[in-house]
């Protein structure tokens, strides 16, 4: 596309078939403590 | 950003100006509206190119997860982490501390290991299926009883292989008592440690002062930083930092960090009644916003140099970040996450610790009180009605219940000035995303 160019490869929709195994880390146990960050968590599941 | 894909678009200024009017105009229709500022080729290239995106679900797309997240809602809970309160006491007086300076407004105490090893036997026992266990030594300050951490760590170990379980240690800490033998065993043993201290040295000990208000911590706690952080090199470990309405300029601490070799960097908003003299109000929002935005103005340019940092904040993944069940969930407290106090009293999570309305139950009888799991169950972006049309909502799962029920009542009912940094956080985030794609050669006009 010359005009539009999309950084990222996948869609939120695409992780519903095979996520929320829960194997990923609790959001506040990283470093906050007090505020909830999701969005930089790894996603442990190799079936996604 | 499309929100409800998770897409994120650079675009030139004829598709910045062209995607609000997409939808309810015709090709035609606008060619006319455009064709004074633009060739009409590159117009109708872009409303082709903005049809392809929306035919792929990657624009413009709606939001088709509500009874999806009410079926994950419904499956019975398993506890996968607990925050250990192996002390309710500590070594400093930190003006800002939720904790009453680690009695969380009760008693001084230090959990026993008896306590401690019940905690891990309830985590297993109530962990379902999940591998992946985890736990904060948490505190006051766990290292004044740090014989206990090392005990219940080996129990844990002693666990896995006979229960299939990976556990996970962390701890956090203040500093003052860490030494060699304790870093050699926090570099065996935890996942990640997080080392307290607030930025420059007079803001840190302004706000993180001794006992007895002689001598400076940040003199005691940064040599020992910088050599535990090194021989973890540099990963797995964050400084973390609390602003406060007395370093709204917290970008330097930030870079203060960065410039003294520290490569994980969190410094985050302080938690405060809105009567503390130090609790962030409406009036410093605009010095807190050009802070973060001037933080990452920085980080991108130090990056581009090749001598970036993490921030946490601004940490995120486009790409393959969590599944949208989990950013839908919430922060699992009180379901997924609990905190175990010395006593062995179980609370949603260690911020509601000390508050008697939240006591679930304890480590010898399990939770007591399945309407507080239900309520904290029940709660997701979908309950939280001002998360609803929010963009950030995939990112922040709606915001911490604390937060929202120290200022509203009701873990459902966000903390607005709460929001308000979150989202700059994920706007500065992705400018950051968007920036350094471009820098690898994409030759597009960044208007994201």
């Amino acid at each position: 596309m010359k005009h539009i160019k999309t950084i990222n490869h996948t869609v939120l929709k695409d992780s519903m078939a095979a996520g929320g195994c829960g194997e990923c880390q609790t959001s506040c146990q990283s470093a906050c403590k007090t505020s909830c960050t999701v969005g930089n968590q790894h996603c442990e599941n190799k079936n996604r | 950003m499309d929100v409800e894909s998770g897409s994120v678009h650079l675009v030139d200024d004829l598709a910045y100006e062209m995607i609000p009017l997409w939808q309810d105009n015709s090709k035609e229709e606008l060619v006319k509206k455009l064709q004074d500022r633009y060739p009409q080729e590159d117009i109708c290239d872009t409303y082709d190119e903005i049809g392809e995106l929306k035919k792929e679900g990657r624009l413009f797309t709606e939001d088709i997860y509500r009874n999806y997240v009410d079926a994950f809602k419904a499956r019975p809970v398993q506890v996968k982490a607990l925050c250990l309160h192996i002390a309710h006491d500590c070594n400093l007086a930190c003006r800002y501390c939720f904790a009453g300076e680690g009695e969380y407004h009760g008693r001084r105490a230090l959990m026993s290991y008896e306590v401690g090893r019940k905690a891990l036997d309830f985590l297993v026992q109530n962990s379902g299926n999940h591998r992946n266990l985890e736990v904060d030594f948490f505190g006051g300050e766990p290292t004044m009883n740090f014989e206990v951490v090392k005990q219940l760590v080996a129990y844990g170990r002693s666990l896995e292989k006979p229960h299939n379980k990976n556990f996970r240690f962390t701890l956090t800490t203040n500093g003052i008592l860490l030494d060699d033998a304790m870093c050699e065993f926090i570099n065996r043993e935890m996942s990640n440690v997080v080392l307290s201290i607030d930025g420059r040295k007079e803001i840190n000990d302004f706000m993180r002062p001794t006992r007895n208000h002689i001598g400076s911590t940040y003199d005691i706690i940064m040599p020992k930083y910088k050599k535990l952080a090194e021989s973890r090199h540099q990963m797995n470990y964050y400084v973390r930092g609390t602003f406060t309405h007395y370093n709204l300029d917290f970008a330097k601490d930030v870079l203060h960090f960065a410039d003294e070799g520290f490569e994980q960097i969190s410094v985050e908003p302080v938690v405060a009644k809105p009567e503390d003299d130090y609790a962030i109000r409406e009036e410093d929002m605009p010095q807190i916003m050009a802070n973060y935005e001037a933080l990452a103005a920085e980080l991108l340019r130090r990056k581009l140099e090749g001598r970036g940092f993490n921030f946490f904040h601004f940490m995120i993944d486009i790409d393959r970040g969590p599944c949208v069940a989990k950013r839908l969930q919430g922060c699992g407290s009180g379901c997924e996450y609990l905190a175990v106090t010395p006593w062995g009293d179980l609370y949603p999570c260690h911020q509601f610790v000390g508050d008697e309305k939240f006591l679930m139950g304890n480590v010898d009888e399990g939770i007591t009180r399945p309407d507080i799991r239900q309520m904290f169950r029940q709660s997701n972006v979908y309950t939280r009605e001002k998360c609803r049309n929010c963009f950030a909502k995939y990112y922040c799962s709606g915001g911490c219940s604390a937060n929202a029920y120290n200022f509203n009542q009701s873990i459902d009912e966000p903390y607005e000035i709460g929001c308000e940094m979150q989202r700059k956080r994920i706007e500065c985030a992705l400018m950051i995303k968007a920036a350094l794609a471009d820098a690898r050669g994409e030759d597009t006009e960044v208007n994201s």
